[in-house]
């Protein structure tokens, strides 16, 4: 393992922003945002919980102060999710079999 | 750790996937049976996670500094909040038992609003969950349709909690696999390998729960 040693300091500063994020996502939750605009509930959800993945993969997860070999291999995890993702959605999106 | 956790992405990414097809495909009946799960117990355990995430990231820091007592300390930490995590996942599935919405048999999304004082809700809550099931109902073109969809979302919700879960109880099995060795004083600067590694997997099944948390409690809550 490489060793960087992260303070505590950072930890904790790390969780008092993810707490934050909670409470914001929970709140944002409880209004009405598609009223504004077209699924906006469902894309504020998801970029708050980006957010938080993405803060606890640098930090918590120590990627930030990874070498570049552990990053190629954090990029290309959530890469190949991005195509299952993608493709797969991307399919069911403009096909005229869809159910609905 | 990470290609492994590589592997993981993709096996509750399939599920995920399906997850939102269904949710698009059948969006009426998700979105409420969604709202039929209680957003306090989902949200207290979300704080609960990321707090034994912060536990674990400081019992990697304790070995790094070679502080041998506070990486036990901060191991049964979050060791303890895991078991709290779990322990409220078990009253959730407990009150969903009681309201008969566990797939299989005895399914039935009718039964609080029939028999009232059966589930554990307020009569105002049982006579909001009445008009909205009547709207779906007829929308749906009746029971035997809701109850066919939102048994699809219930077979989900406890796919996934359930997975999530059990990489909960494994992440248990290991911390008390450290903990045991930290007792004895192995993990210090020089040697912490183990400690860091289950803090990856346990911060990644942290990072699972931050998106079931929204997409199973919060975006049909409004």
């Amino acid at each position: 393992m490489s060793e960087h040693i992260v303070s505590p300091k950072i930890y904790i500063l790390i969780f008092a922003v993810l707490m934050v994020l909670t409470i914001t996502t929970v709140y944002a939750a409880t209004v009405d945002l598609n009223a504004y605009f077209h699924s906006l509930n469902v894309i504020v959800a998801l970029v708050i919980a980006t957010c938080k993945a993405i803060l606890v993969i640098l930090f918590f997860m120590h990627a930030y102060y990874s070498s570049k070999r552990t990053k190629l291999i954090v990029f290309a995890g959530f890469f190949w999710l991005a195509i299952m993702l993608s493709l797969t959605l991307g399919d069911y999106a403009t096909r005229s079999w869809d159910v609905h | 750790m990470w290609i492994f956790l590589s592997t993981e992405i993709l096996f509750f990414g399939g599920l995920f996937l399906t997850y939102t097809i269904n949710r698009h495909t059948y969006a009426d009946v998700f979105s409420f049976s969604s709202r039929t799960i209680k957003l306090s117990w989902g949200a207290i355990n979300t704080v609960v996670l990321i707090g034994s995430s912060l536990t674990m990231a400081m019992s990697v820091w304790s070995a790094q500094v070679g502080r041998k007592k506070l990486v036990t300390f901060f191991l049964v930490a979050t060791l303890v909040l895991g078991t709290v995590f779990l322990g409220i996942k078990g009253i959730e599935y407990h009150d969903k038992f009681v309201e008969h919405h566990v797939p299989g048999l005895n399914f039935d999304m009718y039964y609080c609003t029939n028999n009232p004082g059966a589930c554990n809700l307020s009569p105002e809550d049982l006579a909001k969950e009445k008009v909205e099931l009547d709207e779906l109902t007829k929308k749906m073109g009746g029971e035997n349709s809701v109850n066919a969809n939102s048994q699809l979302f219930f077979s989900l919700y406890f796919g996934m909690t359930g997975l999530h879960a059990l990489h909960m109880i494994i992440g248990a099995a290991l911390l008390l696999w450290l903990i045991k060795q930290s007792m004895s004083g192995r993990f210090a600067a020089q040697y912490n390998t183990p400690v860091e590694n289950v803090g990856l997997y346990w911060h990644f099944v942290d990072i699972v729960w931050i998106y079931l948390f929204p997409l199973l409690y919060l975006i049909d809550r409004h």
